[in-house]
Order: structure tokens, then sequence, then C-alpha cells
């Protein structure tokens, strides 16, 4: 590994006054001598790229007070949770969108337009960027657990135009959240309001959710319109399907929009 | 040389890996440590192959020290350090070079995998290769990889050459150029295991994020290092844009990525906002990672080459300087324009929307001062297809520097997001303008880096540089029909009152579309494939014999 | 601190915008004075000079 220095090659075109400058033939012999003028570019480039941050951006953690929380909104179930972060996993943002746009056909198409608050717990957001597939932020109940199993597992069975890919493993992969306890204390520290009771019973609450024959009430106590059901079918096993499907039937059915008053919440 | 003391902390790295593994608190993060264990120990071999055992004091073999490399004589080890240390530091940039035509060639590949499996969707293969996965190693590998080595590469090379000094801080160059290539592949594998924050263009997980925040630090320190011992008193304009790139997506990278670990023994970690924040501060960082990473670095690439390969100042150096305030100035606000008609306040669209078509000025201002810089030398464009490169290049950024304002306007962006045309968009600016910038700097380099006379062939220059510009022409066309078409047919009512089409019948519309992209996709990937086999030939020292080019009658598809 | 959303919004499109406008206004007057011909000159050319 040694240095070539390099000939002048591009020099042979530049102008003779150039050529014949001894400095621009100059290398580099000691070092050592401070400018401030890069220090001050430095400066004031970062001055100048963080204003509009600041100005842009700041605003929004305080309007969080001016804006009404919204009639139903929860946190998610230690399910729904898990659920959730499979559906970053497998990188379905990429191309389904979370976020209804105020236009006739976005709600007439998909519902109501998405509120802010509701996705004031979502670490992250899920908006989107791009439909390749239909928009899901209120995709909950509109299908059968069946049918949502079976498109995961074979989209084009069911929607022969799908151009999704198949995620048949996840009903041979077991769930495998860790610590569901340790989730929800997380999401709790970056201020979702789960309270002790939530984080106390998130590993008990997260079975309790595919066992429609066990004692839920505590589950719907603390998450209310949870839906408890065997969602892939199987009631041996607590899979990953069964996590995908419980957070894609609860999605943006918390807010009971025939009771909903839009002035009251400014967008 | 010795590498003794590197070749014992990567040692240890790999056995913290190795200990990663055993006490990981979830699988995706066993996985993980497992391939970055993998990785340091084929480093540290390495590494251990290139240390010299016999010390300082042993007796050279032979006593002429004509023999070079790592075991070479005293003589010769001297003579290499004292060149060493006042000659420029290329080698990082030589690596840089492969580094950026390597990962260029991984990045358009997976890009046109990627774009058949949109056209034929039983070429996903669960759970591994499904499109969700390798979206973002698609985006990652070209933005960062090809993009990232490529700015690495050419910031090094120009900031020694416009300072006339030498990197500082020794072989901290090398640590940024590896540490790079490590993030990289801790950040190409995590997707395919699944292990993702799931923030576009941001999606490396907590302990990448560190690890590459430690490393760009160690990048603004020999940039910046490299600037305060120069020997010129200018600061070349190149300079100012490569630093503002720099700073700005340090400033980024560290906001963007504020989250909270489940486990520190955990790749899961949850996003520090929620919500409209949330997205607020993604699409900051998402915009200006264009307009950082992807314009203003390479617009320091644009004020350095494009003079140098058409051998003449730039146009106006003082307009270059009005460009530079006004892009930074504006760029920092333009975020928004990507949440129009979401559950962001309005005033934050607006805002968003003047600021991005405000934008549209410096924008210009740079493309009209890069191509102007060839005026009187026109004819040069005949005869040099780098050159060539280097001027489509700036017209394309010329043209997505229009059509982004234009996009940004509410009213048309309630047509062209969540479609193709967005696609279409980021295309024409990412393989138009930083790609070909970025051919044209690796042409006008290799050469140079290694002492060649010329490139292997000038020809295949040409017939890389149509088929380029032939595959993003058809790319950006194709999308913006099927973005346009399938906007509209979201939208379209019948005489009934009732929409017209289901969401899956234009999906299904998309289909020959999709194969089309696929087409304009390969075009560029073959094309890039000329590239590296001609830059392998130029560093072997290979000289094609041929005619050299304008000297026949024009043929444009030569 | 007395430091909420109204007041933010206030300062960014008042002052803010004002003194980022006449900081443009001052780069811009600054660097195309007569004086600055020979030093932008100059500038342009060091990537001619060496390689």
């Amino acid at each position: 590994m040694t240095d070539k220095k390099d000939e002048n090659l591009a020099l042979d075109g530049a102008r003779p006054e150039l050529k014949a400058d001894p400095v621009a033939r100059g290398i580099l012999a000691h070092h050592g001598k401070i400018e401030r003028n890069a220090t001050l570019l430095l400066v004031l480039s970062l001055l100048v790229v963080t204003i509009g941050g600041i100005v842009e951006i700041a605003p929004l953690f305080y309007i969080e007070s001016t804006i009404e929380k919204v009639e139903g909104m929860r946190p998610y179930s230690p399910l729904e949770l898990a659920g959730r972060n499979i559906y970053l996993r497998e990188g379905c943002y990429n191309c389904h969108s979370q976020m209804i746009r105020p236009f006739r056909d976005e709600t007439e198409r998909y519902g109501h337009y998405s509120l802010a608050a509701e996705s004031m717990y979502d670490h992250p957001f899920q908006w989107g960027s791009k439909r390749t597939g239909p928009d899901l932020a209120r995709v909950g109940g509109r299908y059968s657990d069946e049918w949502q199993v079976q498109h995961l597992t074979d989209p084009r069975s069911v929607v022969p135009e799908s151009i999704m890919p198949s995620y048949g493993f996840l009903l041979n992969a077991d769930l495998d959240m860790k610590d569901p306890a340790g989730h929800l204390a997380a999401n709790r520290a970056v201020g979702v309001p789960y309270d002790d009771a939530m984080v106390e019973n998130a590993a008990a609450d997260l079975k309790a959710q595919v066992n429609p024959d066990g004692d839920t009430s505590g589950l719907l106590a603390r998450y209310p319109k949870a839906v408890v059901a065997n969602f892939d079918g199987n009631p041996q096993r607590l899979t990953e399907m069964d996590a995908l499907v419980a957070y894609l039937q609860m999605l943006g059915t918390l807010v009971d929009f025939s009771v909903y008053d839009p002035q009251e919440n400014q967008r | 040389m010795k590498y003794t003391t590197e070749t014992m902390l990567v040692g240890l790295a790999a056995f913290l890996a190795l200990l990663g593994a055993g006490f990981a608190a979830d699988e995706p993060f066993r996985a993980h440590s497992y391939v970055l264990f993998v990785v340091l120990a084929l480093a540290t071999i390495v590494l251990m192959r290139r240390i010299d055992f016999s010390g300082d004091k042993m007796i050279p073999l032979r006593a002429d020290g004509s023999q070079t490399g790592p075991r070479g004589g005293l003589a010769a080890q001297s003579q290499s350090a004292a060149t060493a240390s006042v000659a420029y530091m290329d080698d990082v940039v030589r690596y840089g070079v492969i580094a950026t035509v390597f990962w260029g060639i991984v990045g358009f590949l997976v890009g046109v995998v990627i774009a058949s499996q949109l056209a034929w969707p039983d070429l996903n293969i669960q759970p591994w290769f499904n499109f969700g996965r390798m979206r973002p190693l698609h985006t990652s590998a070209v933005v960062f990889a090809f993009g990232g080595n490529a700015l690495i590469a050419t910031s090094f090379y120009v900031v020694q050459r416009t300072c006339r000094a030498r990197l500082w801080g020794g072989n901290l160059a090398w640590f940024v150029f590896w540490g790079y290539q490590l993030f990289i592949v801790m950040a190409a594998t995590g997707y395919l295991l699944g292990i993702t924050e799931s923030r576009e263009y941001a999606e490396p997980e907590w302990y990448v994020d560190l690890w590459l925040t430690v490393v760009w630090v160690a990048y603004l320190a020999v940039f910046l290092g490299t600037l305060v011992r120069r020997k010129e008193p200018h600061i070349y304009v190149a300079n100012w844009f490569y630093l503002a790139f720099i700073v700005t997506i340090a400033m980024l990278h560290v906001v963007n990525n504020l989250s909270l670990p489940v486990s520190f023994l955990g790749a899961k970690s949850y996003s520090a906002f929620s919500g409209v924040q949330d997205a607020l501060t993604q699409w900051w960082y998402g915009h200006n990672a264009v307009g950082f990473f992807l314009t203003a670095g390479f617009l320091g690439m644009m004020y350095y080459f494009v003079p140098k390969q058409a051998n003449r100042p730039v146009y106006s150096y003082r307009l270059s300087i009005i460009h530079f305030w006004a892009l930074i100035f504006l760029y920092i606000w333009a975020g928004p324009h990507h949440l129009h008609y979401t559950a962001l306040p309005d005033w934050a669209q607006t805002l968003g929307m003047v600021f991005s078509i405000m934008l549209w000025m410096p924008s210009w201002g740079g493309m009209i001062n890069g191509l102007m810089t060839l005026s009187g030398a026109w004819d040069k464009l005949r005869t040099d297809p780098v050159l060539r490169m280097m001027v489509i290049s700036i017209a394309f950024y010329g043209m997505s520097t229009f059509e982004g304002p234009m996009m940004s306007i509410k009213s048309v962006n309630s047509l062209s997001h969540y479609t193709d045309w967005t696609i279409g968009h980021v295309h024409s600016g990412a393989l138009g303008w930083v790609g070909m910038i970025s051919f044209g700097a690796v042409y006008h380099l290799t050469p140079k880096l290694w002492g060649r006379e010329r490139l292997y062939s000038l020809r295949l220059v040409n017939w890389h540089f149509w088929l380029a510009t032939l595959g993003i022409v058809v790319y950006a066309a194709v999308m913006w029909v099927s973005g346009i078409m399938q906007g509209l047919m979201w939208r379209e009512y019948g005489e009934d009152g009732y929409l017209v089409y289901s969401f899956a019948e234009t999906v299904a519309a998309m289909h020959p579309y999709y194969v089309l992209r696929m087409l304009g996709g390969a075009m560029f990937l073959v094309g890039a494939l000329i590239m590296a086999f001609n830059v392998y030939k130029t560093i072997r020292g290979d000289l094609r014999r041929e005619v050299p080019m304008g000297t026949q009658t024009l043929q444009p598809a030569e | 601190m007395d430091f909420d959303y109204h007041t933010m919004r206030a300062f960014a499109d008042s002052w803010m915008l004002l003194a980022m406008a006449l900081f443009f206004l001052g780069v811009v007057g600054f660097v195309l004075r007569p004086g600055a011909r020979r030093a932008a000159d100059e500038a342009a050319a060091i990537p001619l000079k060496d390689d």
C-alpha cells in the first residue's frame, strides 16, 4: 500500500500562467496552520440548515396539547403490537399507506380520512409513501380472519390481480416476543400511556387475545374493542400469523366516526 | 506495513460480536451478530496475513531493498513511509472507486430484481427475498453504498487536490472507508433478516445507526482537518458543498434515528417520536437526504469534475457561491411536501410547498453554471463521451429539479402522491443526475489514479452513455404514464356516481409498464457492467486499439 | 418558558424570515461586490492548478 504521486497530466491543457505557478505544484510539507474560515463555514452552514428544522418540526411538539385526544384511541394490545412489529419487519409500508387523504374518492374507497390523533401511539408512524397495494388505515374488520390468512398465504388465490408476495411462512413461525413487558415499557418510555397493569399483564394479555374460550375480561378492560379470536385457525400454536392478523383487524377501528365531530378537532 | 493494533482491535470486536450472538435478547439480533462475527473474523484473518512479524529490527534478506510489499526490506519501508507523508493519500480513493463500481452494480441488480418482482410476483422468495425486505436493500445499496462511496472517494480526492494537502488524520481515512463498508454490510444483511426501523432511507436499526454516527464523525474530522491544513488560501466551492453535505447528514441522521431499544442486546427499538411528529421528522430527514446527500454532495462533484474534464474554470464562481447558500437555505424547509393532504397541519404543508417551488431557482442556477462551463468548448462533447456523461447528468439534474417543485404543488401532488410518478421522478434524479455524474467521475479518476495514459476504451464509455441514457428515458417515461394513469383511475367516477375501478383492476393495468420499467432498469445495469469491465481493463493497464471518437460521421447509437 | 406553538410560529414567519432574507441578501451583495471578482477568478482556477 504505497501512495503514488500523480503526474500532472491535466496541467497539460491549463493556461501558461497556471503552469508557471510554483505553488500550483507544491505539495504539502508541513501543516498546522489553522484557518478560521473552514470552521466559520462549518458553523454557518450548520446554523442555516438547523433553522428550517427547528421552525417546522419544533412547533409540532407543542401543538400536541392543542390537538384534542379523539375518543376511543388507546395503546396497542401486546398481540397487536407484536403484529405491528411483523408488519414493519416485512416492509409492508413499502407498498401500503396508512393515511387516507380528505378526497371524495379516497374516503369512499377506504373510509373516513385519517386523523392526526389516530397515529399518536405509533412509534414509528406508518403513513407510507406509495400505494402499490391499497391503503390499510381502515382495513380492520373489512375481511374475515380466514380471508386475511388465506390472502397472506396465497394472495392470488383470493385476488387474482394481486402482485403481493406470499407470507405463508408466518403460519409456521411461532410468535417470538421474548419480553412483552419490555416492549410495552420501552413504548411507555417514549410516551405511550401504558399503565403498570398493562405492563405487568403483558405476557398474559398476549396469550389471552388468541383464546376466545378463556377469561378475556382483564384484556378487554385494558384494551377496549380488542378483537379476541383464534386468528390463524390453529388453536394449538400462537404464530406470527395470529399477531399480524390481529393487528390488521384493529386498524382504523378505534375511533367511532358515527359520533365523531370534526369541528372539535382542528387539523 | 504493520497492522498489529488494528488487527487486535478487529479481533476483539469479532469476539464481542460472538458474545453478542451468545447473549442476544432476540433471534434477529443473534443472527445479525453472527453475520458481524463472520465479517470481522474474515477481516481479522486478512489483516493478520499482512502483519509484518519480522519487526523493524530484523535484518532484511536482501540488502538492496528491491523487494516491495508487506515483507519488503527496511530501506524500501522507510522510503515508502517518507513518500507517504508528503504525497496525496490516494490508495483510499482507489479503493473507493472500486467500491463505487461494485456497489453500483449490486444496487442496480437488486433494482432490476425487485422491478421484476412487481411484474411477476412469483419471483418473491419468502421470507428473505420478499419485495418488502428487498426494496430497502435496493434503495440503501444505491443511495448509501453506491452514492455514499462515490461521495467519500471523490470528496477525499477533491479536498486534497483543491487544498493541496494530504488527508488529515493518517489512517483515519481508512477507518472511514472500511467502517462505512461495514455499515453497508450490516444494513443490507439486516434488511434481509427483517431488522428494520421502517423509516424510509433510514431503515437500519439503532446499533447500526450508532456505528454510522462514529464513522461519520471520523469522516467529518478527516475532511475538516484537511481543509484546515490546506496550502491554498481559498476554500474551493466544491468543498463547501461537500462540507455542507457531511455536516447536515450528521445532524439529520442523529435526530431522525433517535429511538429507544427494548434491550441493549436486542435488535428492536421504538422511535422517540410518534405519529405526526414522527412523520415530519422522517420526511425532514428523507427530503434532505435527497437535498444534501444526493444533491449537495454531488454538486460538489460537479463543481470539480466538470471544470476538470472540460479543462476550463467554472462559468461563474460567484454564481456558485450564491447557488450554495440559496440551496442549503431552501432545501431544509422542503420536507413537508411529502405529506400533502395528510394529517400534518396545513401551515407546514404550505411552507413546504412554497420553499420547494423557490428551490427551482437555485437548482437551475446551478444547472446553468454547470452547463455554461462548457461554453466555447462544446465541440469536446463530440470527442469526449466522459464529458458528455457529465453534461447529460446536469441536464437530468435540471429536469428533475423542475419536476420536483412542480410535484410539490398541492394540486399536482394530490394526483402524483402514492403513485409511480414519484418513483419515476426519483429515478430520473438518482439514475440521471447522481448515477451519471458519478460514472463521469469514475471515468475521470480511473486513469489518473492508476497512472494510465487514458481509459481502456472511450467507445465502451459511449456504449455505456447511450445504454444508460436510453434506460433512464424508458424508465422515467413509463413511470409517468403508469403513475398518472393509476392516479386518474383511482379517482375516476362513472355516470352512476360510483368509482369506476376497483383497486385490483388498477394494479392489473400496471403490468405492461412494470415489464417495460424492468427493461429500462436492465439497460442501465448493462451499461454499468460495461463500465466495470472498462474500469477493470484500465486498472490492468490495457489500452484498446480503436478509432478515436468523433473522427467518423456521427453515429448516435455506436 | 413561555414558548408555545403560536409564539414559535409568529416568530418563524416574521423576524426569523426577515433575518434569513437579510443574511441571504448580504451574501449575494458580498459575493457580487466589484472587488470580489478577482478573488472569485482565483478560486475558480484552483481545480486546474494541481492534479
